[in-house]
C-alpha cells in the first residue's frame, strides 16, 4: 500500500513508530498532487517548500523525543478562504487572486502549531458561492469518481484533494452545505461543526451568522481527531462557543446500542433520486438491527429552508463584501473617479454568482423590502430551529440524504442557479439552526458515483454524530471506498 | 405671518477609552497617518471584531448621565454605504436598539427659566477614517487613524426653538459628559460634532415643516450662526410663498452661508441589519446600578462641594466648575496650596484671562496646577510681589517652566532683607529731602514716591511691603 493511501489514523500510527518520517509522508502526497493535479485541478496555490519544512521540524522533534500531537507531520490542504500568512488565499475569486493576508486564520495557528505540513490550499466556488466549483474564477475542480462531474461545493478542492489521495485531510467551510455536499459527491466523510465550535477567525466571510470550518476525511476517525485540533474557544471570535472541547478521539467505538434516530419524513417524499433514497432507507435498517431505536422525524418547515437561506445568506454577503472597494487590498480597477472605482473594480473584480446574491441580499436589506424579506427570513430561521428542538425531544440524531442525487455533470446546472441551489436542500436547514451536521458516505450508485447521508445533532452533539458515523465506518470493514483513478505518464490519464 | 423654530442635535462624541471599538488600536490622536491600525480596522477580510468593554461601559455611563432608560439587551447594527473612510464597507453602529433612550438635559432658555430637552436615543458607534484631498485636487488619500474609534450618538427631539438654546444645550451636553468622564468633548478637535436639523412653522402648527439637516460647524458658535441663517433663509423663502427643499446643507465658515449639499431622493438607503458577527450586548439590572451609583460628580454637586469644603462664594465656585477640567485644575492646584480662595482668585483672574487670550482649554496649558500652586507659594512666602508673579505667570505659561526655576533663573528673588533695604531706604531719603519734608508736613502722598524710587532702585524685587513698614518707620523716627 502507498503512503499517500492510507488515512490519517494510520498516518499517525506509522509516524509516532517511526516507521515513516514526516518528509516521507509530505513527499508522498506532494507526488501524488504532481500525478493528478494536473487533471483533478484541485489547488489554486501549492506549498510544498512549506509543507516539507514543517515535516522536517516534525521529524527532527520526533528525533529529539518531543511529545507530539497525534496529527503532527500528518499532511492537510486548506480552502482558499481560510487566511494562511504570506500565503495566497484567493477565494477563487479575481477581486483577491493576488491577496496575501497578513495573518493566519485561528484554525491555521492551531496546525502550524501542531505541526501539520500544509499542502496547498484548496479551489472553491468564488467566495464560497456554488455547489460545484464552477464559480471559481479560475477553473473547475473534476470529482475523481468521474472527471466529467463536479466534485460538489463550495469545498470542492478539498473534498478532490481527499478523495483522490492528494492530501489524507482537509479543511472547507460551510455556509449551507459548503463541506457536506462535496463530502456526499466524492464519497467523504464531511462534517459540519455546531455554529462557533470552531472559531471563524480568519475564515473570509461570505455569510458570518452560517459559516463554520469543518474538516473533510476519509473516515470518521479521521475527522475526529482533526476537529480536536480545530475545536474551541477563540476570544478574537465573539460568536464562539464558550465551552471545553471534548475528546471527540475517545469513545469512538460507544456504537448506536439505545440511540434514537429520527429519519426526516418530508425529505423522503421530495424528487429525490430513488436509489438515494434506498440506500439511506438500507443505512437506517442496519442502524437498527445494530440496537438504534429508530422512526420518522417530522420537520414540517424544511421546505421553507432553502427560501430563508437564499435571503439571509445573500443580505449578510452584500454587507460582507462591500469592504473589497479597490482602496486598502486586493484588485483595482482602472478608473477616472471614485463611483467608477467602486463600481469598475468591482465590476471586474467578482463573478456571476457572486454579483447575483450581492444584489439579492441588498434587495432584500433594502428600506421597503426588509420586513417582507430579511426579518421573514429571520422568522422562519428562528421557526426552524424550534422545529429541531421539538424534534431532539424524541430522537438523539437525525437521518436523511447529504444530497438528493450524486454528483452532476460539469456544465449540467451551472445556467440554471435555482437547480444548483437544489442541490444544496437537504443541508441548508442544520445550518440555519445552527446545530452539527456530517456527511457519510451511504454506497454506490448504479452509476458507479458514491452516494452520501446525513445525520444531525443537537447543538454540540459532535460526539455522538462521530460515534454515529464510526459505527458505519466499521460496517464497509476495512479501507473505504476509493475512486480509482488510472494514472498515465504525466500525470494525465 | 410668524413662525416658530423647531430644532433637534445630533451630536457625537468621541469616547475616552484606551483603545478602539472593535479592536486593539489606541484610540488616541497621531500626526502621522494610519499608523493606529491594524488589519482589523482597516478592514482586512477573515478578521472579526472583539467589542471593547471599556467603551460599552462609558456608553453605559452617559446614558445614565443624560437620564436615559437603558436597554438590557441591546446589540450592533451594519450600516452599508460605499464610501472609501470606511474600511469595511459598512459601519458598525447601533440602529435598532440603543443602549440608551428616553432621556433628558435640563437647560436654560433665551428667557433664563428651564426647560427640559428630551434626548431620543443614546447609541453606540464606531467613528470612519479621514480623506485628505491633494491642493492640485487629483489624488485623495485615507487615513484610517480614526477608524473604529469608539463614538455615541445622542440624538434630541425636535425640542430647541432657538438657535441660543441650541448653544446651552450644546455646553450643558458638554459638561455634563466631560463630568462624567465620557468625553473630552472638544468640538475643534473634533472629539464632539454636531449636525443639527432645523425647520420653521407658522406660530401655534403642531406639524413639522420641511427641515434641512445642517452639517460641517466647527464650533458652538458655527452651530447657533449656521441657524440663525438657516432660519433666515427659510422664513425668506416661506414668506415669498415657496417650499423649503428637506435637504443636506453644509456650513461654509468663511461665507457664513449654508450650501446645499443632497437631496432628499440622493438619501442613503443603509439597508440597516443586524451585525451577525457581534454577540449582543447583555447588562444586568445590577451593573446598571452599580454604574448608576458610580456616576462621577457632576458639576452642581461640585459647586456645592466647593462651597462647603473650601468656603468659598457661589460665584467662585460656579465659574470654577464651568467645566470639569477647571474644577479640576482648582482642585489639583489644592493638593499642594492651602488657601483656597486665592487659589480662587488667580485662576478666574489671571489663568482664565491668559486662557481667553490664547484661545486654549486650561488641560491643554503648560502652566500646571503644581506652577500655579509653586506661584501661590512664593507669593505668601514674600519671595516674590504679587506683580513679580504675574509675569512670572506669563512666562511660565509660554515656556512651561516652572516658576521657581524662572525665578532662580533670571535671580528675581524678592529683597526681603532688612538690613540692605534700610540701605536703599537711606539712600533715598538723602537723595530726595523735598519728599521726606512734605511727607512730615503731612503730604502723605509722598511715601508712595519715595517707596517708588526705592523699587526702582532695587529693580523691583524689593518686597513693597517690607519698603513700605521700613520707610515708614525711618520717617517717623
Amino acid at each position: 500500500m502507498k503512503l499517500h493511501e492510507n488515512t490519517a489514523v494510520v498516518l499517525s500510527q506509522l509516524l509516532a513508530k517511526k516507521e515513516v518520517s514526516a518528509i516521507e509522508v509530505t513527499q508522498s502526497f506532494l507526488n501524488r498532487i504532481g500525478d493528478l493535479d494536473p487533471l483533478l485541478k484541485a489547488f489554486v496555490t501549492l506549498t510544498p517548500e512549506f509543507a516539507l519544512k514543517t515535516a522536517a521540524e516534525v521529524d527532527q522533534k520526533r528525533i529529539n523525543g518531543k511529545r507530539l500531537h497525534p496529527l503532527a507531520g500528518v499532511p492537510i490542504a486548506i480552502k482558499d478562504n481560510i487566511c494562511t500568512e504570506g500565503i495566497k488565499t484567493t477565494c477563487a475569486s479575481r477581486i483577491l487572486s493576488n491577496y496575501h493576508p497578513p495573518f493566519d486564520a485561528t484554525v491555521v495557528s492551531s496546525l502550524k502549531a501542531i505541526g501539520m505540513p500544509l499542502l496547498g490550499k484548496t479551489n472553491m466556488d468564488e467566495f464560497a458561492m456554488g455547489s460545484s466549483t464552477e464559480n471559481s474564477a479560475f477553473f473547475t475542480s473534476r470529482n475523481p469518481w468521474d472527471p466529467e462531474r463536479v466534485p460538489g461545493g463550495s469545498s470542492g478542492g478539498s473534498a478532490v484533494a481527499v478523495a483522490a489521495g492528494m492530501a489524507p485531510l482537509a479543511l472547507g467551510s460551510d455556509t449551507g452545505g459548503s463541506v457536506r455536499q462535496p463530502a456526499s459527491f466524492c464519497g467523504l466523510i464531511g462534517l459540519r461543526p455546531t455554529y462557533g465550535r470552531v472559531s471563524r477567525y480568519g475564515l473570509i466571510a461570505f455569510a458570518s451568522s452560517l459559516d463554520q470550518i469543518g474538516p473533510l476525511a476519509l473516515t470518521a476517525e479521521d475527522a475526529a481527531l482533526l476537529l480536536g485540533a480545530i475545536a474551541g474557544y477563540d476570544r478574537l471570535d465573539s460568536t464562539s462557543l464558550p465551552e471545553d472541547v471534548p475528546d471527540y478521539s475517545k469513545e469512538l467505538g460507544a456504537g448506536i446500542k439505545g440511540i434514537r434516530i429520527g429519519l426526516i419524513g418530508e425529505n423522503v417524499d421530495q424528487q429525490f433520486d430513488p436509489e438515494v433514497n434506498a440506500a439511506v432507507k438500507r443505512k437506517l435498517t442496519m442502524l437498527e438491527q445494530h440496537g438504534a431505536v429508530t422512526g420518522e422525524v417530522s420537520l414540517p418547515l424544511t421546505d421553507y429552508g432553502l427560501g430563508a437561506y437564499y435571503l439571509i445568506a445573500p443580505s449578510e454577503a452584500s454587507s460582507n463584501l462591500g469592504r473589497y472597494d479597490g482602496v486598502r487590498y486586493g484588485y483595482k480597477a482602472e478608473s477616472r473617479h471614485l463611483e467608477e472605482m467602486f463600481s469598475n473594480t468591482r465590476g471586474e473584480g467578482f463573478g456571476a454568482e457572486v454579483k447575483r446574491r450581492i444584489m439579492i441580499g441588498t434587495y432584500a436589506l433594502s428600506a421597503g423590502y426588509y420586513d417582507a424579506y430579511y426579518l421573514k427570513a429571520m422568522q422562519v430561521r428562528t421557526m426552524i430551529r424550534r422545529n429541531y428542538e421539538k424534534a431532539f425531544q424524541s430522537f438523539d440524531l437525525i437521518l436523511g440524504a447529504a444530497t438528493p442525487t450524486p454528483a452532476f455533470k460539469i456544465g449540467e446546472k451551472s445556467d440554471d442557479p435555482l437547480q444548483m441551489y437544489l442541490s444544496d436542500v437537504c443541508n441548508i436547514n442544520d445550518a440555519l439552526a445552527g446545530i452539527p451536521s456530517i456527511s457519510v458516505p451511504a454506497g454506490l450508485h448504479s452509476s458507479g458515483l458514491p452516494m452520501g447521508m446525513q445525520i444531525s445533532a443537537p447543538p454540540s452533539g459532535e460526539k455522538l454524530l462521530l460515534a454515529a458515523a464510526h459505527f458505519l465506518d466499521g460496517q464497509k470493514r476495512g479501507v473505504p471506498q476509493r475512486p480509482q483513478l488510472e494514472i498515465g505518464e504525466g500525470g494525465s490519464k | 405671518m410668524d413662525y416658530e423654530t423647531v430644532i433637534g442635535l445630533e451630536v457625537h462624541v468621541e469616547l475616552l477609552t484606551e483603545s478602539k471599538l472593535f479592536c486593539s488600536c489606541p484610540n488616541r490622536f497621531a500626526a502621522e497617518p494610519n499608523i493606529n491600525t491594524c488589519p482589523g480596522c482597516l478592514g482586512f477580510p477573515g478578521i472579526l471584531p472583539q467589542l471593547n468593554a471599556a467603551a460599552v461601559k462609558k456608553a453605559l455611563t452617559a446614558a445614565l448621565a443624560l437620564n436615559c432608560e437603558v436597554a438590557l439587551y441591546s446589540y450592533f447594527d451594519r450600516k452599508n454605504y460605499f464610501y472609501p473612510d470606511i474600511s469595511k464597507g459598512y459601519q458598525i453602529s447601533q440602529f435598532h436598539v440603543p443602549i440608551g433612550s428616553n432621556g433628558y438635559i435640563d437647560i436654560k432658555d433665551d428667557q433664563g427659566s428651564t426647560k427640559r430637552i428630551r434626548i431620543g436615543r443614546v447609541h453606540m458607534e464606531e467613528d470612519a477614517g479621514k480623506l485628505v484631498h491633494s491642493p492640485a485636487g487629483d489624488t485623495s488619500l485615507v487615513d484610517y487613524n480614526r477608524a473604529g474609534v469608539p463614538l455615541i450618538e445622542v440624538v434630541t427631539e425636535p425640542d430647541l426653538r432657538s438657535p441660543g438654546e441650541a448653544k446651552y444645550y450644546l455646553e450643558k451636553l458638554k459638561s455634563i459628559l466631560q463630568y462624567a468622564d465620557v468625553s473630552d468633548c472638544k468640538m475643534e478637535e473634533g472629539s464632539l460634532r454636531c449636525d443639527a436639523n432645523i425647520s420653521l412653522r407658522p406660530l401655534g402648527s403642531d406639524a413639522l415643516g420641511s427641515k434641512t439637516e445642517l452639517k460641517n460647524m466647527n464650533s458652538f458658535k458655527a452651530v447657533e450662526r449656521s441657524l440663525e441663517y438657516e432660519i433666515r433663509r427659510q422664513r425668506d423663502i416661506l414668506i415669498s410663498g415657496g417650499e423649503v427643499v428637506s435637504q443636506t446643507r453644509r456650513w461654509e465658515e468663511n461665507s457664513q452661508k449654508t450650501f446645499a449639499m443632497r437631496g432628499k431622493l440622493q438619501a442613503h438607503d443603509y439597508r440597516c441589519f443586524v451585525d451577525p458577527e457581534l454577540a449582543p450586548i447583555q447588562l444586568t439590572a445590577e451593573e446598571v446600578e452599580e454604574a448608576r451609583r458610580n456616576l462621577p460628580e457632576q458639576a452642581e454637586a461640585r459647586a456645592a462641594r466647593f462651597v462647603k469644603d473650601y468656603k468659598l462664594p457661589g460665584y467662585d465656585a460656579a465659574v470654577l466648575t464651568v467645566s470639569r477640567s477647571l474644577a479640576d485644575y482648582f482642585e489639583a492646584c489644592l493638593q499642594a496650596y492651602d488657601n483656597p480662595k486665592t487659589a480662587a482668585n488667580w485662576i478666574m483672574g489671571e489663568l482664565m484671562a491668559k486662557l481667553n487670550t490664547a484661545g486654549i482649554e486650561v488641560d491643554r496649558c503648560s502652566f500646571t496646577p503644581a506652577s500655579m500652586a509653586e506661584l501661590l507659594i512664593m507669593i505668601d512666602e514674600g519671595l516674590i510681589s504679587g506683580k513679580l508673579a504675574k509675569e512670572i505667570l506669563d512666562q511660565s505659561f509660554s515656556s512651561g517652566k516652572s516658576p521657581r526655576r524662572i525665578v532662580v533663573e533670571e535671580n528675581l528673588v524678592q529683597i526681603s532683607d532688612h538690613g540692605e533695604l534700610e540701605k536703599v531706604i537711606r539712600q533715598m531719603i538723602e537723595k530726595h529731602p523735598d519728599s521726606v519734608e512734605n511727607y512730615r508736613a503731612g503730604k502723605t502722598k509722598a511715601l508712595g514716591f519715595l517707596v517708588g524710587q526705592a523699587m526702582a532702585e532695587t529693580k523691583g524685587k524689593a518686597n513693597p511691603q517690607l519698603v513700605n513698614e521700613l520707610l515708614l518707620r525711618a520717617l517717623e523716627s
